[in-house]
């Protein structure tokens, strides 16, 4: 299997519905620089993996599903907003993670690695990016209704407390996916970049879903099938492409 | 139809703290179903507050009674809605109705009712006039057949005849469904019109619940607002 088999795009355009719907919700939370750090927690559990001789992915998702947790019990005990809440824990997160992986780990871990996932990881991550895809276009509407008032969300019978959680539950997933491919810094950058050019160019939420899915599946192939042609990493070369496409969104008007 | 003789609500001893700071002592009162109940007091006497302990929104004190089967629509006094976003107000009110299993039918007939045209509903909701998106809002808390409605009237927003508007079309529900009503307004002449029963509320003093006619004496707007003030209602009579 090479980088340029239909397979081998399977994970990473998976991942990248994904993520182009769970950022929709990010950048309207107003969670887009939370988010981002968010990101950085997977980096320590990485590092211990690699210490223990464990998988270094499956650290990273056990130590983005305890941070997310944590996050969300600080936040709901103490009333600190959200994002100073993932602002502290996460910055922190990057120390311990940089000291924990050093050398060639530590920049596969923050940008992503050129070596393709098995096929178990491949089979768990494309059935977490359909957990995640079903998740945001199921609780679309709860989330819409918190978006706009939590007091009218309560009203409208929606556990806003749980919906929280199982939203940053998304999010820590959606990082997870993209922790082989991207890294844990520019898996961040793929979540909000499309989201908030589609935010920028959307007047509906169905356009916002749309536009955001579609920056982020393009981005990701034109990326992945560009990068072995220009000889540069295709991480990179994604996120570069979706902040082009953002750059081009602020020439548009909105009608 | 709701039978009258039982309570919509029943609230006993209900006290809110924020802190060190009490903002509701003690306050108890009912309202019978299909009735309507105004809210009326100066500003910070804790009317909205009110209504946030009465939907669970903030920790309180004592009891908030309402029957099993109670369906509340909730109309916000104002709401920081982020410019830009991109969420219609068609976006708004399907997601209600889908949440409360409302038809796709339901969703235009509020708009109807609470006199939006479509063209108005499309627009992103950051766009909507205050009067718009409070109209938008009325007909959030219409979907889904609330059994009492909470409205916490905005002091600027809704015009005034819009706003006349709006409570017939409210009253024509509560003649047709039994339609609890419970509203904050400083339009004291509306509340005279409108309410069956008056809640004042003022900081420091013990609540005082009564019929228009006894609760929006001169003396008692005195004793509340701290200042004189009259009202004149619609047939001319000042109070």
């Amino acid at each position: 299997m090479t980088a340029m088999s239909p397979d081998a795009l399977v994970l990473p355009l998976c991942m990248a519905v994904a993520a182009g719907l769970v950022g929709c919700f990010a950048v309207m939370r107003r969670m887009t620089l939370g988010a981002d750090a968010l990101s950085h927690v997977a980096l320590p559990g990485i590092g211990l993996a690699l210490v223990l001789g464990a998988n270094p992915v499956l650290g990273g998702v056990t130590a983005l599903v305890l941070g997310t947790l944590l996050v969300w019990a600080l936040e709901h005990r103490t009333q600190v907003p959200t994002e100073a809440v993932i602002g502290v824990v996460f910055s922190a997160a990057l120390a311990v993670g940089s000291m924990l992986t050093t050398g060639t780990e530590l920049i596969e871990a923050l940008f992503g690695a050129r070596r393709l996932p098995g096929p178990w990881e491949t089979g768990l991550g494309v059935a977490a990016a359909v957990l995640v895809v079903a998740f945001v276009l199921r609780a679309r509407h709860r989330l819409v209704i918190a978006l706009v008032s939590r007091d009218l969300a309560r009203t409208a019978g929606v556990d806003v407390a749980r919906l929280d959680l199982l939203y940053l539950l998304a999010f820590a997933l959606t990082v997870a996916l993209g922790l082989r491919y991207l890294g844990v810094l520019l898996m961040g950058s793929l979540i909000i970049i499309p989201a908030s050019t589609a935010r920028h160019v959307a007047r509906s939420l169905n356009t916002m879903f749309a536009v955001a899915v579609g920056i982020s599946v393009a981005s990701t192939l034109l990326g992945t099938v560009g990068a072995p042609l220009l000889r540069v990493p295709a991480g990179p070369l994604i996120i570069a492409i979706a902040a082009g496409c953002f750059l081009m969104s602020l020439l548009w008007r909105r009608t | 139809m709701p039978d009258p003789s039982a309570p919509a609500l029943v609230v006993d001893g209900l006290t809110v703290r924020f802190g060190k700071r009490t903002v509701l002592e003690d306050v108890s009162f009912t309202v019978p179903a299909g009735g309507t109940l105004a809210v009326i007091g100066p500003n910070g006497a804790g009317k909205t507050v009110l209504f946030k302990a009465l939907i669970d929104a903030v920790p309180y004190e004592g009891q908030i009674r309402w029957p099993p089967g109670t369906r509340i629509g909730y109309v916000p006094q104002k709401l920081d809605i982020e410019r830009d976003l991109p969420i219609t107000g068609w976006d708004v009110l399907r997601a209600k109705a889908t949440l409360t299993g409302s038809a796709p039918s339901d969703v235009t007939s509020v708009t109807g009712l609470v006199n939006l045209s479509p063209e108005v509903v499309a627009q992103p909701v950051s766009t909507l006039s205050g009067g718009q998106f409070q109209r938008l809002l009325l007909g959030f808390a219409l979907l889904g057949h609330p059994s009492v409605l909470l409205f916490d009237e905005p002091t600027a927003g809704v015009d005034e005849p819009g706003e006349e508007g709006l409570y017939d079309m409210i009253a024509r529900l509560q003649d047709a469904t039994g339609l609890t009503l419970l509203f904050i307004s400083h339009e004291l002449a509306l509340v005279y019109h409108r309410a069956d029963r008056v809640l004042c509320l003022s900081r420091g003093r013990r609540p005082y619940l009564g019929s228009p006619i006894e609760a929006l004496t001169p003396e008692r707007l005195q004793v509340m607002y701290g200042t004189p003030l009259r009202f004149h209602d619609h047939d001319g009579h000042v109070a």
